[in-house]
C-alpha cells in the first residue's frame, strides 16, 4: 500500500495487509500522535489495510508559542 | 470496531481509550460538541447572546472552534493574523479565507484580517530577528496584543482561542518543571476581563484532545493547514507533547489527570497548613510490638515478619 507522510512530506510502499496499529509500530509512530486516513475516510487502530489502499499518516501535533 | 453508543452500531472511525468507546462519525460529532457544550457551561465561558471572537490560524484547532461555536448556535466572527511568514501564511490565509466564504459567511459570522506586516513594516521572522526575540515569543506576543485589541475595539464579549487538553497539559508540565508557579493562574480555561483594556478570554477546546480536534476536522470535512509552522520546529512544547503522548498510549487518561486534577486543585480552598512534624505527632504511636512508630497498632514490617513465619512455601 502507498502510505503518505507529513512533517516532512513523503511517500513510503508498506507491504499488505496489516492492521492499522501495526503499520504504526512499523513506522515508529505514536497513535495518540496521529490519524490513519484511508482515502478520505478516517479509520480505527484495528481496521485490515490491504495492498490496494491509499493510506495518509496525519501528524496532530502542532507547537510553538501557547 | 463497532460504535459503542449508537443503536445500529456502525463502524467506528475512532477509539477514545480515555473514555473506554469507539463512535461513529455521527456519536463523535456529537461527542465532540458535548465536550464543547460542558466546557462552557461549567467555567462560565459565555452565553447564546454574547458576541464572540474566534482567534483562527488555518490550522485545525482554531477552525473546528469556529465551526463548532457555529454549529452550537453561538455569534462567532473571527479574527485571523496573518503573521507574513512566506508560503506558509499565505496558505493559512487561504484556508480561513475559505472557510469563512464556504462555510462561515452562511451563518452571518464574518472574518477579520490583520496583516503584520502592513502595521510593523515586516513579518514576524524579520522582527524577532531584529528585537534579538525568539520567534515563537515575538509570534505570541502580536497575536496576544491584536487579538485582545480586536476584541475590545470592536466591542466582543469575549474571546476564544482553540487550545486544547494537550496544549494546556504541555503548558503545565512546562511551568511545573521550571516552578514557573507566577503562570499557573493564567491556566483556567477561563481568563476575566480582570482590567479595564482586557477582554474575556475563554478556551471552549480544553476538555478535547488535540487528536480528538483533528479528528472531527477530518469527519467534518474542514479544510485545515496540516503542515506544521516552520518557526515551531524543535520547540519546547512539541517536545512535551511528545512526552505526555508516550504516557498517554501506556496509560490513557493521563493528560485529562493531570489537567484537570490541576483545575480542580485551584478551585478547592488551601487547606490549613499543618507541618510534617505535627501531621506525625498527631498520626503515629509506638508498634505494640517492636515500639517503632507506625499508624496501625502493629507496624507493617512487624506484620510481614509474622505472616512469613507462619506462610507455607510455595
Amino acid at each position: 500500500m502507498l502510505v503518505h507522510l507529513s512533517h516532512p512530506h513523503r511517500q513510503v510502499e508498506i507491504k499488505g495487509p496489516k492492521r492499522t496499529k501495526e503499520l504504526l509500530r512499523e513506522l515508529n509512530l505514536v497513535i495518540e500522535a496521529h490519524l490513519v486516513i484511508r482515502g478520505d475516510e478516517l479509520v480505527t487502530e484495528d481496521e485490515m489495510l490491504a495492498d490496494a489502499d491509499q493510506i495518509e499518516i496525519r501528524p496532530v501535533i502542532s507547537g510553538g508559542s501557547v | 470496531m463497532n460504535c459503542t453508543k449508537c443503536p445500529t452500531s456502525m463502524r467506528a472511525v475512532i477509539s477514545l481509550p480515555r473514555h473506554n468507546a469507539a463512535f461513529c462519525k455521527g456519536c463523535f460529532t456529537t461527542f465532540v460538541h458535548e465536550q464543547v457544550a460542558r466546557a462552557i457551561k461549567s467555567f462560565k465561558m459565555f452565553t447564546p447572546e454574547d458576541r464572540i471572537l474566534v482567534a483562527v490560524s488555518g490550522g485545525k484547532d482554531s477552525l473546528a472552534l469556529w465551526h463548532i461555536l457555529l454549529a452550537l448556535g453561538y455569534r462567532a466572527d473571527a479574527l485571523y493574523v496573518n503573521l507574513g511568514i512566506g508560503g506558509y501564511s499565505e496558505e493559512s490565509h487561504r484556508k480561513v479565507r475559505h472557510y469563512a466564504d464556504t462555510v462561515a459567511a452562511a451563518h452571518g459570522a464574518k472574518l477579520i484580517v490583520h496583516v503584520v506586516e502592513q502595521e510593523a513594516g515586516a513579518g514576524i521572522r524579520e522582527l524577532a530577528t531584529i528585537l534579538h526575540r525568539p520567534t515563537c515569543s515575538t509570534c505570541g506576543t502580536i497575536k496576544r496584543y491584536q487579538f485582545n485589541r480586536a476584541a475590545v475595539e470592536q466591542d466582543y464579549d469575549v474571546m476564544a482561542t482553540g487550545h486544547n487538553l494537550d496544549d494546556e497539559a504541555a503548558r503545565l508540565l512546562g511551568n511545573v518543571l521550571h516552578w514557573q508557579d507566577e503562570y499557573l493562574d493564567k491556566q483556567s480555561p477561563t481568563l476575566p476581563a480582570s482590567v479595564e483594556g482586557f477582554a474575556k478570554k475563554v478556551k471552549p477546546l480544553c476538555r478535547l484532545s488535540e487528536r480528538e480536534i483533528a479528528a472531527y476536522a477530518v469527519v467534518n470535512r474542514i479544510d485545515y493547514i496540516v503542515e506544521e509552522c516552520p518557526m515551531a520546529k524543535g520547540s519546547k512544547m512539541i517536545l512535551y507533547k511528545e512526552v505526555l503522548n508516550r504516557l498517554e498510549t501506556e496509560s490513557p487518561g493521563t493528560k485529562q489527570r493531570f489537567y484537570w486534577g490541576f483545575l480542580e486543585k485551584q478551585t478547592k480552598p488551601e487547606p490549613a497548613t499543618e507541618s510534617m512534624a505535627e501531621k506525625d505527632q498527631r498520626t503515629l504511636h509506638p508498634c505494640q510490638s517492636c515500639g517503632q512508630p507506625t499508624t496501625a497498632d502493629t507496624c507493617s514490617y512487624c506484620k510481614m515478619m509474622a505472616k512469613a513465619k507462619t506462610a507455607t512455601p510455595r
